[in-house]
């Protein structure tokens, strides 16, 4: 198992370089460089553009700029942000948290929610409940989140206290704290908390949930037709006992490689859900790094992002071998 | 006298092969004739409709300096669907009957086919389709209003879905129905262009890694990876944002990020198709590389790809709206579905209209594409016939 981490591990390393260097380059072929949107003033004459390009080292060859970005890149040190002036490794760890916050909680809302759709349709294969829940969950899954994200705001932020609405059902739309909930108590602050991260967790993840849905009525199904289900009912196991722990069990073994194929899908969808609720994470600064040619700040983002991928892949492959002792990785 | 100059008053294209199939079974219910008339009854009552909904566009045709090749097109698509209806009404009275049997044994294809027929909620994917690209045709005769006419900007603008704007209208006044129709044109030609590239190059690359396995093929899958594990919506963001954002270069950035799917797929077949026996008799009559590959080869990969083709089409549609949403895909004045619904964000409170509706098409286009490509699924894949 250790052997095979590391060989994961080291795999991964040509995987992140080359997005990196597949990231560099495309940003250099664009026209423009970051001194074009520092310097769109026209009263600031050419010599101090040019002598910001060379404080900034953007009059070198390309080669020899890939190369120093690269290898101090190596060594930890990330550079500084053109467009905030502030070291990169400063802004990262904060902006981290925000999306991981909000990711992780859309990852629990994807797999409960959708697992317990997934269980139900299948348990009642054919029935009202399962013709109307595929419809449903189809809905969902083809519906842009932005959108989602709109109608959420429009009807839980705006309609809501127009139409009297009882105060829980009421959601802030955007920020992740209210203003001057520093001085609230800490139990307060939680709640603040939390009721500014549900309307952007429920649309970043309730399509993805939609799907793990479908996965999961498919990957039930099969197991509830097997032998040894049958076996179990046999032996007068009860109905719950022979779903939840024999069933059950067997049925998760694929959905756990959705995770690693989600996480991409969730960055994505992070983007436009941190657009819309002013969510300071990592899909907001990455769209205003690109906008303002914030070299340095793209490159450390799409880094932090691959490196996210990558791991949740990794760990996706990991607890696939753990939970079906069937499979062996080495 | 405009009732309801909406999406349904298109009459339903009639589906090819749809009247065969049942012309060939011996035994015809007398009922089947009876809803073929009403059909017929119903789509010419449709049509005729159409037809007077467009007339006074035509007419005004006359007196116009400049008509626009959209025009022509949509004036055309709606001669032929009348001729098609013709020959369709037509042909259930005069070949009945008449039709000799097929000697034929059944293609992969006339099986799959009569899976599809089947299957209801796929049949439905199929029509909406259908009538998307058809409305897409016929747009600028079933428009009311010019998507880009501002009308009086203090009279109109921000008006509630009425009878007049049955979708309301935006901030500068503009039609919000008759954008959303033009809208459809510029999402569906996306979504299938883009999809066009994207199945091509993953075919391409899936296929030729599959073939020659070795060095080619860990170097092409390595590129697949890398490109699986990057968020597409941002790596999208990062190329239109550097370039000037274009239809063009949306098109071209969509159908170069989403072909990795299709190269897995193909790979997957092409690797256990190498070693079949009708492909090492092409090799032993000295048949190039590349000929195998095009033509023994890719063929019998066609049925997963166009199951995905289909699907990504309904995942291109949303991606391209995310992008225009942005503000990085289409471009105003010209509408999209992902630009409208940018513009109905700054008016939310005032004006949920503007945001709902083009939300709501995107949903309903993409809900049809996923139904289609479910059951084509289910229809090409001997496992998952029932």
């Amino acid at each position: 198992m250790i052997g095979y981490l590391l060989r994961r591990l080291l795999g991964a390393i040509p995987l992140l370089l080359g997005i990196l260097t597949i990231i560099f380059f495309v940003m250099q072929l664009a026209p423009g460089d970051p001194t074009t949107t520092l310097f769109s003033n026209p009263n600031v004459p050419p010599e101090v553009i040019e002598q910001m390009r060379e404080n900034l080292g953007l009059n070198q060859p390309l080669h020899i700029q890939y190369w120093r970005w690269l290898t101090s890149f190596l060594v930890g040190d990330w550079g500084t942000s053109f467009g905030q002036n502030r070291p990169i490794a400063d802004i990262l760890p904060a902006t981290l948290w925000n999306t991981l916050q909000l990711t992780l909680i859309s990852l629990v809302i994807i797999f409960a929610l959708g697992m317990l759709i997934g269980i139900v349709q299948a348990v009642r294969q054919y029935s009202i409940a399962d013709n109307v829940l595929t419809f449903v969950a189809l809905f969902f899954y083809s519906m842009p989140s932005f959108w989602l994200a709109l109608m959420l705001i429009l009807v839980f932020s705006m309609k809501a206290a127009e139409w009297g609405w009882p105060a829980w059902l009421q959601l802030p739309a955007s920020q992740m704290t209210t203003v001057g909930a520093e001085y609230l108590p800490p139990g307060e602050q939680l709640v603040d908390r939390i009721k500014h991260l549900i309307l952007p967790a429920i649309a970043l993840g309730i399509g993805s949930a939609a799907g793990v849905a479908r996965y999961m009525r498919g990957s039930m199904l099969e197991v509830i037709h097997q032998d040894f289900i049958r076996t179990a009912r046999a032996k007068g196991l009860s109905e719950r006992t022979v779903i939840f722990k024999h069933a059950l069990r067997n049925a998760l073994i694929p959905i756990i490689t959705l995770l690693g194929l989600y996480l991409p899908f969730l960055l994505s969808g992070a983007v436009l859900v941190e657009t819309i609720f002013a969510w300071p994470g990592m899909g907001r600064l990455i769209v205003d790094a690109i906008f303002q040619r914030d070299y340095p700040l793209v490159m450390a983002t799409s880094f932090v992002i691959a490196a996210i991928v990558v791991l949740g892949n990794l760990l996706s492959d990991v607890l696939y071998a753990v939970v079906d002792p069937r499979i062996r990785n080495d | 006298m405009r009732a309801s100059p909406d999406v349904e008053s298109v009459p339903p294209e009639p589906l090819p092969n749809a009247g065969n199939a049942m012309a060939g079974a011996p035994v015809r219910a007398a009922g089947v004739t009876w809803t073929r008339i009403a059909a017929a009854v119903l789509a010419w009552g449709l049509l005729s409709g159409l037809v007077m909904l467009s007339s006074p566009k035509v007419v005004g045709l006359r007196e116009a300096r400049r008509v626009q090749v959209d025009m022509y097109v949509a004036i055309l698509t709606l001669a032929l669907l009348f001729l098609g209806l013709l020959w369709w009404t037509v042909k259930g009275v005069v070949l009945r009957g008449s039709r000799p049997a097929r000697a034929r044994g059944d293609s992969q294809w006339a099986i799959a086919g009569r899976h599809f027929r089947k299957n209801r909620m796929a049949m439905a994917g199929l029509l909406i389709m259908i009538l998307l690209y058809l409305v897409t045709l016929i747009t600028p005769l079933i428009a009311p209003y010019d998507p880009a006419a501002q009308g009086d900007i203090v009279m109109t603008r921000y008006l509630p879905p009425s009878w007049d704007h049955p979708m309301g209208t935006d901030k500068f006044g503009r039609d919000i129905f008759s954008r959303v129709l033009y809208g459809a044109r510029i999402s569906l030609s996306i979504g299938f262009i883009a999809v066009g590239i994207s199945v091509t190059l993953g075919t391409l690359v899936g296929a030729v890694g599959g073939y020659f396995g070795g060095m080619v093929d860990s170097i092409l899958m390595r590129l697949t990876d890398m490109m699986l594990s990057f968020p597409r919506l941002v790596l999208l963001i990062v190329v239109i944002a550097l370039f000037e954002p274009s239809i063009w270069l949306v098109v071209t950035v969509l159908g170069l990020t989403g072909w990795m799917g299709t190269a897995r797929i193909v790979r997957g077949e092409v690797l256990s198709l190498r070693e079949r026996e009708f492909v090492q008799a092409a090799r032993a009559l000295g048949m190039g590389d590349m000929r195998i590959i095009l033509r023994h080869v890719v063929p019998n990969t066609l049925a997963p790809v166009i199951v995905s083709a289909t699907l990504g089409i309904g995942l291109t549609i949303l991606t391209e709206a995310s992008l225009s949403f942005l503000g990085l895909g289409v471009q105003p004045p010209t509408p999209s579905w992902g630009n409208m619904v940018a513009d109905g964000r700054d008016a939310l409170i005032q004006a949920w209209w503007i945001a709902t509706f083009p939300g709501l098409a995107i949903v309903f286009t993409v809900i049809a594409f996923n139904l289609l490509g479910d059951g084509l699924r289910d229809a090409l894949d001997p496992r998952l016939r029932t």
